[in-house]
Formats: C-alpha cells, structure tokens, sequence
C-alpha cells in the first residue's frame, strides 16, 4: 500500500546519508489499482508538499503518463482528477525502493515497504 | 501481569494471536477509538483543510480507523508484523509502514500537518526490540528530531501514552523539547483511577492558531460515553464477522481499470497476478 503520495514525502533515513537521497528508485514492482474518494481541495492543499518531477517521473514508471512535466497553473478538473489517480489509486504491492545514494535498499512485501536499518545505519 | 512493554520487545510481544486478541476485544477498540478522538480534538487542525497526518504506531488500525472515519488521509508506521497482518486484513486505507520509529523517520521537511500516535511511547523506554538499537534517551531524541522535520510548520503531534513514572514523563518531555518541540502535558480525568488518561500534547512552531495547551477534561467520563457507544455500533455494523469490511472494491474493478489502462496505449500495466484484488497477507 505504498501510494505515490507516501513515496513522494519518503528520503532515505539511513546514518550519514543526507544528500541525493530522494526519490527512492522502484525496481520490480506490482502494482494494484484501487479507486480512492476523489478530494480536490485536499489535492490542492496537498500541492506545495509535492516534489513535481520525482512525481511524474514515478507515475511513468509505473505506467501512467497522464501528468504533464510542469506543474501547470490552471488546476481544472482533468488534471485533479489525474493527480488525485496518482497520487491515491496506484499502490505499489510488491518490489523494492532503491535509494540513489546509499544504495539501501527497501523492500516492499504485500504493501508495506520495510522502512528497518541495520545496526550500522541507525543514526 | 505487569504491563505489555515490560514483558517482551514489541514486535514479539504483538505477535499472531495477541495481535488478533488485542483487534477482536471489544472494549479495547472502545478505548482506542475515544483516546482517538481525544487526540484529534487535541490536535486542534483548522476546520475545512482535509490534513495529512502519521500515525505512530498504528498496530492493527484501530487508531487509523477512526482516521479513515473522520476523513483523513494518513500513513501509519508500527514495528509489529502481525500487527500490520491484521491492519491489512480489516483493509484500513492508510499506507502502512514496517518501521522502528526509535531509528528514526527519513519524510521530508513539512510532510505532515499533524500525527497522533495512540498508546505507543511507552515502549521506547522500555523492553529493547530485537532490532538492533541504542538507549532509550538516544531512540528518544533521534524519534523527536526526524518527527519535528517531518511536520509541517505550525503543526502538532499528539501522544497518548501510559508513563509508569513521573521520571519518565520528565525524560520523552525534555527529548521533545530539545527536538525543537513546544507544548507539554494535558492530563483527563486526573482524579479517577480508571479514567485518567495522559497526553503529550506537543507544537511545532506555536502549534497552530490556538497556542495554548489545552486543558484536560474533568469530572465525570461516563456521561460523555453514551454517544461514542453508538459511533463504535455504526462501525461495527460495516464490517463482517471476521472484521472485514463490507463493500470492498471488487477485482473486477481493478482488472477494468488495468484494461483501461491498456487501452489508453500504456505500456509497463503490471500483469495481473492471481492475488489481483484480493486480500492480501502480508509474510515479513
Ligand atoms: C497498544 S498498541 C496501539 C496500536 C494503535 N495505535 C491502536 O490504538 O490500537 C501499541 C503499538 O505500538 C507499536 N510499537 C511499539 N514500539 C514501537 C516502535 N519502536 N516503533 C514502532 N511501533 C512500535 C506496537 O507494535 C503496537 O502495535
Ligand atoms: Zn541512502
């Protein structure tokens, strides 16, 4: 149950890795599409917290291209209703997350990605 | 029995079958849900703003149902497996997380407009987990910093918890607070043995228009019951014997979707598995 709304927020949190290290790269995933209410004004309000090119960069690999590369100024209601499917109807139900930087890897296993480090990565 | 976090490590402790007991009893969704609500209020969002909050330590969803119920979109993060197992089998909406949060939140700055976390924070003082870890001040501080980044600015976080000791309420107060967190204690029903319940109430930033701490409730618990029973009736009422929820998304759904998805000329559509749409067992 990894959704790209999570995935965006997530830098990796192992010791010392504080550069480069968001997004976190997806390798091998299944996906399940489940509908979600759709909430425009939470989708506005949840704007500002989106890194946009980690965002469609992410739904393309996952396969939808329906978010155009900049951020457009006009939010009419085909584009929420895109965002809102990215963001709350894709979820990601087996792989891994890669982080860019550290190389750490994060499973995922029926939904829920392993977040755990060990011993020497615990800040 | 002396309580949970002094007998075994958490994620051992909430294993298979007291994971299921702890879900199924009755009285004990009862108290998660009302201590649920209480922290909502305590969080004090603004009206009208559909907020995104963290769950810690979210176990089998009780918290989070109530989440789901209020209308907001969450992540929860729990170090139990079995714990999780059951979250995904009542299908909260929430996206799960298999996390130590004693290592740590690795969210961006400002992800989060608030974050509840419902009788959790006692274990970080206590029985180790069988991750490797550190002392409990070190879990204490590296769990306030990275949750004070991860809010957004003016925001709150709100802990219910059971401190064995006045110490230990100084000790998670003063990480707090030198994680950059406002705010303090709020105590309900101080004067009743049963009822009192204790809140760590903490603000990032002035913690939102009202910047107050809150006061606790007082007097009599019981009047205010009634009508939280018939909340928990109307829940119940939507979920099957096994605490499944009724109406849930057919495969049938999913695999339109996946066509359409085909239609529309993308490539990359993960094949269907034969787990499409049903439910899902989570094996750590
Ligand atoms: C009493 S349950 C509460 C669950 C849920 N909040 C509710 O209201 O029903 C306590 C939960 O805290 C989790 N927990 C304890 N220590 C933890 C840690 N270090 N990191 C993440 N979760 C932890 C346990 O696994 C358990 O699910
Ligand atoms: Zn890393």
């Amino acid at each position: 149950m990894v959704r790209l709304i999570t995935h965006n927020l997530l830098a990796c949190h192992v010791k010392g890795c504080n550069s480069n290290n968001f997004p976190l790269e997806f390798k091998d995933v299944q996906i399940e599409l489940r509908e979600a209410e759709f909430n425009p004004d939470f989708l506005k309000g949840f704007m500002p917290k989106l890194e946009w090119k980690a965002l469609v960069d992410a739904a393309r690999q996952l396969g939808d291209t329906s978010l155009p590369l900049e951020l457009p100024e006009m939010l009419d209601d085909d584009f929420l209703k895109n965002l809102h499917h990215v963001l709350l109807e894709i979820h990601v139900e087996e792989g891994t997350m890669t982080c860019p930087n550290c190389k750490h890897e994060y499973p995922i296993l029926n939904g829920i990605p392993n977040m755990l480090l060990a011993e020497h990565e615990i800040g | 029995m002396s309580r949970p976090e002094l007998q075994a490590p958490p994620e051992i402790y909430y294993g298979d079958t007291e994971a299921k007991k702890y879900t199924q009893n009755t009285r004990n969704q009862q108290i998660q849900a009302d201590m649920t609500y209480r922290a909502l209020e305590l969080l004090n969002l603004p009206p009208d703003e559909p907020a995104f909050l963290l769950d810690i330590g979210c176990g089998s969803g009780l918290s989070g149902e109530i989440l789901d119920e209020e209308g907001y979109i969450w992540a929860g993060v729990d170090i139990a497996p079995s714990m999780l197992e059951v979250a995904l089998e009542r299908e909260v909406e929430g996206d799960l997380f298999l996390q130590d949060i004693g290592q740590g939140f690795g969210f961006r700055p400002g992800s989060f407009d608030g974050a509840i976390s419902i009788s959790v924070i006692q274990w970080l003082l206590n029985a180790e987990t069988s991750h490797p870890t550190s002392s409990p001040p070190h879990r204490l501080n590296r769990f306030f910093t990275t949750l004070h980044s991860a809010l957004r600015n003016p925001s709150r976080a709100v802990f219910q918890f059971y401190p064995s000791s006045d110490d230990q309420i100084q000790l998670i107060t003063s990480c707090a607070q030198k994680a950059g967190f406002g705010g303090g204690i709020v105590v309900d029903y101080p004067n009743s043995n049963k009822a009192k319940k204790i809140f760590l109430c903490l603000f990032v930033g002035g913690g939102g228009p009202q910047q107050q701490l809150p006061k606790g409730l007082e007097g009599d618990e019981e009047v205010d019951r009634g009508v939280k029973f018939e909340r928990r009736r109307d829940r119940e009422r939507g979920r099957d014997k096994s605490g499944k929820r009724k109406n849930v998304k057919a495969r049938d759904w999913i695999l339109k979707k996946k066509e359409l998805y085909r239609k529309r000329g993308k490539e990359d559509v993960p094949r269907d598995s034969k787990f499409t749409g049903r439910k899902r067992r989570a094996v750590f």
